[in-house]
């Protein structure tokens, strides 16, 4: 596959390391009441989707970029790679 | 034995003689012969013995798809097994032989297995060898091996290197045939960069075998034009001998070009490559493969396919018989007939399973109207053939075709499913292609010149390569077919897989016992399963299964088509990565060093570590080791831990940053000191340990162990883009940049203090356990100063960039030869561990939690950190839970065994009364008896228990006592003094 990095441009897939769903960025608060809920959701339950999926990737052999990609997981046609901080940012994520 | 075959025409080298061997025998050839082709110019039509009958057999084909003529090429650590004969380029010297047989070719003593054949139908396996079962490994399964199979390896490693290697082009094209030479000219005109792949090592595909014309020219000629003006273009690379064997995700392209296969040796060169094209387009102009007809014993010597008959006689000037006959249900085998009338061979018959006109003029044959063949006769090469109204024809070669079934096999490589056509009688490609792929020509349905010409053209315009030139002339010449897969009178076996003999009756065996579903088809009569992948063998025995049940063809559907399209070498597929090279290895700084003073080495994750150090007259690694820890917490020891990764962290968060990926707090970390840290998984199981130093204000360096070091940068990765995005921290690794040391033993203070420049203060109460400072050593060169002990010793590590390890290490012993320094390695290290209590590897195992590692209490609740939550689980704090502690031998001469599990005195040794495990054991030379860490229920609790210590691995056990796991000096003096 090919991941066509906002900064580099296209890279080898061979070049990353796969992580899983994207929904790892949401990381709840421990503070909540439902915290341990929360985190158990987080941890161990995951949506598997044949279909369209956002995934992280991390280009381990290059700049060190943690990406959302998404992937369709039955043809792998790739149709958006961010960069996992925008994402973050964007989802809410700051200090 | 000369050439008798040889006839007139064709594009080989006559002026030049080459000799090869078959079986020993000395035969002559020519350079652009094949090995097939000059076996038959050389009258060998016997080359093999079939998998599973022993049957014999000659060349089938004139290509990549054939299933019967599997050689040996060359001979000892060269020699490979399986090669098709077809395909193999014919040089000086090559020496090849037959396979499968016991005795000669001629009388192959396995042969009687054919008359077993009734017993040996479809599934036989699975019916026949089911008891005794013990009799399945040492008897069956042995004596099955010894009589199937092909070709055997020399199990001597293979002498020649294979390469890997990357190409980017705009298009690729696949085949080098009318439609694909097409394609690669019109779009190299318009200035694309252009690969074209194929697998024949003289470029023209069908064009090299036929006498059709373009422009008005041999087919060949303009073939060798387009590819003479290709080979001129600098925007074009040619690659003949090339198979592109997969295609994968976003235009990507496996292909393995044949280097050196077609010399006599690779003189050093890679034998072959493998490719990974990265492609904007792909025109797939693969061409199409001929199918046969199944008909009584049609497997002997000399019946052939009708396409490869003509191939043989146009483009390798040899006639595969003196007689053959044509058996025929398309328009396409009368071409075979005429070829060879024209060529002077006589044709007796030409026999057409259609009841319809003869297509062209074939001079002294007879046309059979709506007849097939149904028998042969001919031991061990084909005599006579007998048709269906009785007629009795003696040939010596019999040219089959029953219609040509294009190459889709790519188009499928991803998911695609080829679609049906009915005028054709063949799968085509479907609409789901590999995107980025174009089809065109024969592979595409095109089963016309004039049409893959024309398919060509249109693929490379299609893709916005646009050439003003016109299309080159050529007809379109006949290519009706009418479909017939089986002839039903044939009383014999008819064979539809050759190469795993797979016969219409064993398809109709297989309907009857409900294996009906193609997948079940070929998994139980091994259909298609052989290294030519049933290419000839498939769409014809779909056929037989769609009769059985009624269904048609389409609905009976094919097998999935997967990668590679013709067998790649596992050499090939290695490349450079085999032997030493299959997984790099990493080297610490004081190697050299090490390696001269005797060290034998251990793989510690990817790097050589010294294991120990022997001396002269040490018995065993045991004596080496036991010196090393004593010197060590007698004197002063010196090890290279290099390995442990170095992470730096700066920036104004970085406190912050490490008091959240770490489980107890950093925060209040003072500058120039150290603190242990303990980082969790998020689900609270303990991931790693190391100790970070704060060396400025922002400044910070992390250590994590030898085997998580890529993976803890990861996450810490992770937590900084993911997690905490506006935290103001930044990462570098640098575990390659510094090398560092352990210095320990009551010695290790005077030892630095020579080493280290006078300015810095090293007594203890200005550089303190704990401590940490950037210093000067040797006169001036910088380098980091830890007090932090894994050995309960007075100890520090001192880092120098990496340059200098090897000279550091060499600094530091000649310092410390006046305190009798000892170098230790990664043995004396885990002994000292042990002996301290320390947790490692075996500890830190993925299943452990702070609380069982007696390390909960410093999970603090006062902040977020990673897997603060989910550690405080119910389950993981339970006060059951196993706790670390250490354990000794009642009986202080026996030996701990690592894994053993504790039981209680009296219950016996099952699951249920299990009462935790032994993790760690060494031999203590410091208490002189075995010790070892481990994990228990309430371990803490139970001081002084006896417990038994089984090992039903070992067959052993034995009785130990609970003990604290501080073994040596559990207050501490000795680090803080």
């Amino acid at each position: 596959m090919i991941i066509n990095h906002p900064l580099l441009g296209p890279r080898d897939a061979a070049e990353f390391v796969y992580l899983g769903d994207a929904a790892l960025i949401d990381r709840p608060d421990w503070q909540a009441e439902d915290a341990a809920e929360a985190f158990h959701a987080y941890g161990y339950l995951r949506d598997n989707p044949a279909g369209v999926h956002r995934e992280l990737w991390y280009h381990e052999q290059g700049d060190r970029s943690w990406l959302v990609v998404t992937r369709d997981t039955v043809s792998h046609e790739i149709t958006a790679v961010e960069l996992a901080r925008d994402v973050a940012r964007a989802r809410g994520r700051g200090r | 034995m000369s050439q008798i075959h040889r006839i007139g025409g064709g594009l080989i080298d006559r002026a030049t003689e080459i000799t090869f061997t078959f079986n020993g025998k000395a035969m002559r050839g020519h350079p652009g012969d094949t090995l097939a082709s000059a076996l038959l110019a050389n009258g060998q039509r016997l080359v093999g013995r079939s998998f599973k009958y022993h049957r014999p057999r000659g060349i089938f084909t004139a290509g990549s798809e054939e299933p019967n003529a599997l050689v040996e090429l060359r001979k000892g650590a060269a020699q490979e097994p399986n090669t098709r004969a077809t395909v193999a380029e014919l040089f000086d010297g090559l020496e090849a032989r037959s396979q499968n047989h016991r005795g000669s070719l001629e009388f192959d003593l396995m042969a009687v297995t054919d008359l077993l054949s009734p017993f040996l139908s479809a599934g036989f396996y699975y019916k026949t060898f089911m008891w005794p079962r013990a009799f399945w490994e040492k008897l069956y399964e042995p004596a099955i091996r010894a009589s199937a199979g092909l070709g055997r390896l020399t199990m001597e490693e293979d002498p020649d290197t294979y390469d890997k290697g990357y190409l980017h082009c705009d298009l690729l094209v696949i085949g080098a045939g009318p439609s694909g030479l097409m394609a690669a000219r019109t779009a190299a005109r318009a200035g694309a960069r252009v690969i074209v792949a194929d697998e024949d090592f003289v470029m023209g595909g069908r064009l090299n075998a036929e006498t059709l014309e373009v422009n008005g020219r041999p087919g060949a000629d303009w073939a060798a034009g387009v590819v003479a003006e290709l080979a001129a273009m600098e925007n074009v690379r040619l690659m003949p001998r090339s198979t592109v064997y997969g295609a994968y995700d976003h235009g990507t392209y496996g292909v393995l070009e044949r280097c050196t296969d077609h010399l006599a040796t690779s003189g050093g060169k890679p034998r072959q490559v493998l490719w990974r094209v990265y492609s904007r387009h792909a025109v797939l102009a693969a061409g199409a493969t001929e199918r046969p007809i199944a008909f009584g014993n049609n497997d002997r010597p000399g019946v052939m396919l009708a396409g490869a008959v003509r191939a043989y006689a146009n483009r390798w000037g040899v006639a595969p018989g003196r007689r053959v006959a044509v058996f025929t249900n398309n328009d396409d085998g009368w071409r075979t007939a005429a070829d060879l009338a024209a060529k002077g061979i006589e044709v007796p018959a030409v026999i057409d399973t259609r009841d319809a006109p003869a297509v062209c003029d074939v001079p002294g044959a007879r046309h059979v109207r709506g007849a097939s063949v149904m028998d042969t006769r001919g031991r061990k090469g084909l005599r006579q053939i007998t048709l269906t109204d009785g007629q009795m024809i003696d040939v010596d070669c019999l040219a089959v075709s029953g219609g040509w079934n294009p190459n889709v096999h790519l188009t499928c490589h991803q998911r695609g499913r080829p679609a049906w056509r009915d005028d054709l009688a063949a799968f085509v490609p479907g609409r789901d292609l590999p995107p980025g792929m174009v089809v065109a020509g024969a592979a595409n349905g095109a089963m016309t010149l004039a049409l893959a010409l024309r398919e060509g053209f249109a693929a490379a315009e299609a893709l916005g390569y646009a050439d003003k030139s016109d299309l080159p002339r050529a007809e379109d010449e006949p290519r009706e077919c009418a479909p017939v897969w089986h002839v039903p009178q044939s009383r014999a076996r008819a064979w539809l897989d050759l190469q795993n003999d797979v016969t219409v009756k064993d398809v109709k065996q297989a309907h009857q016992e409900g294996f009906r579903a193609v997948e079940h088809l070929k998994r139980y009569t091994t259909l298609g399963m052989a290294t030519d992948q049933g290419k000839t063998a498939n769409i014809p025995a779909l056929a037989i299964m769609a009769d059985c049940t009624g269904r048609t063809i389409p609905e009976t559907g094919t097998t999935i088509f997967r990668p590679p399209y013709t067998p790649v070498p596992i050499g090939a597929l290695a490349g450079r990565a085999r032997g030493r090279d299959f997984r790099p290895y990493r080297l610490t700084p004081s190697h050299r060093w090490a390696e001269a003073h005797g060290a034998s080495f251990v793989e510690v994750g990817n790097w050589l570590r010294a294991q120990w150090f022997a001396r002269e007259g040490e018995q065993g690694w045991r004596d080496s080791v036991d010196r090393e820890v004593l010197m060590t917490r007698g004197s002063v020891g010196i090890c290279d831990v290099t390995t442990l990764g170095k992470i730096d962290i700066q920036g104004r968060d970085a406190g912050e940053f490490l008091n959240r990926v770490y489980c107890n707090g950093f925060a209040t970390l003072a500058v120039g000191k150290v603190r242990y840290g303990l980082m969790l998984r998020e689900d609270g199981i303990a991931y790693d340990d190391g100790t970070t130093a704060r060396l400025g204000e922002n400044h910070y360096v992390m250590t994590t162990t030898t085997a998580n070091a890529v993976t803890v940068f990861r996450r810490l990765e992770f937590a900084r883009q993911c997690l905490w995005p506006d935290l103001d921290v930044h990462l570098i690794s640098t575990t390659d940049g510094w090398a560092q040391f352990a210095v320990a033993g009551p010695n290790a203070r005077k030892l630095l203090r020579k080493v280290v420049d006078t300015e810095h203060d090293l007594s203890n109460e200005a550089f303190p356990f704990m401590a940490c400072a950037e210093v000067t050593v040797c006169g001036g060169m910088p380098a980091r100063l830890f007090r932090i002990s894994f050995s309960g010793e007075l100890a520090y590590e001192v880092a120098v960039p990496a340059r200098y390890g090897n000279a550091m290490m060499g600094v530091l012993m000649e310092a410390g030869a006046e305190f009798d320094a000892v170098p230790y390695g990664t043995e004396a290290l885990g002994v000292m561990r042990i002996e301290k209590g320390h947790a490692a590897g075996n500890e830190l195992n993925g299943q452990t939690t702070a609380h069982n590692l007696g390390m909960g209490r410093m999970v603090s609740q006062k902040k977020d950190c990673i897997g603060n939550v989910l550690s405080q689980r119910p389950e993981m704090l339970h006060e059951d839970a196993v706790k670390l502690v250490g354990f000794r031998p009642v009986d202080r001469a026996t030996g701990l065994i690592a894994g053993s599990h504790f039981i209680r005195q009296g219950d016996a040794a099952t699951m249920e009364n299990d009462q935790g495990w032994m993790s760690s054991v060494a031999y203590s030379p410091s208490l002189g008896h075995s010790i070892g860490l481990g994990f228990l229920k309430r371990g803490d609790a139970r001081m002084g228990e006896i417990l038994r210590a089984v090992s039903p691995v070992h067959g052993r056990e034995m009785e130990v006592e609970v003990v604290s796991a501080h073994f040596i000096n559990p207050d501490g003096e000795r680090l803080r003094g």
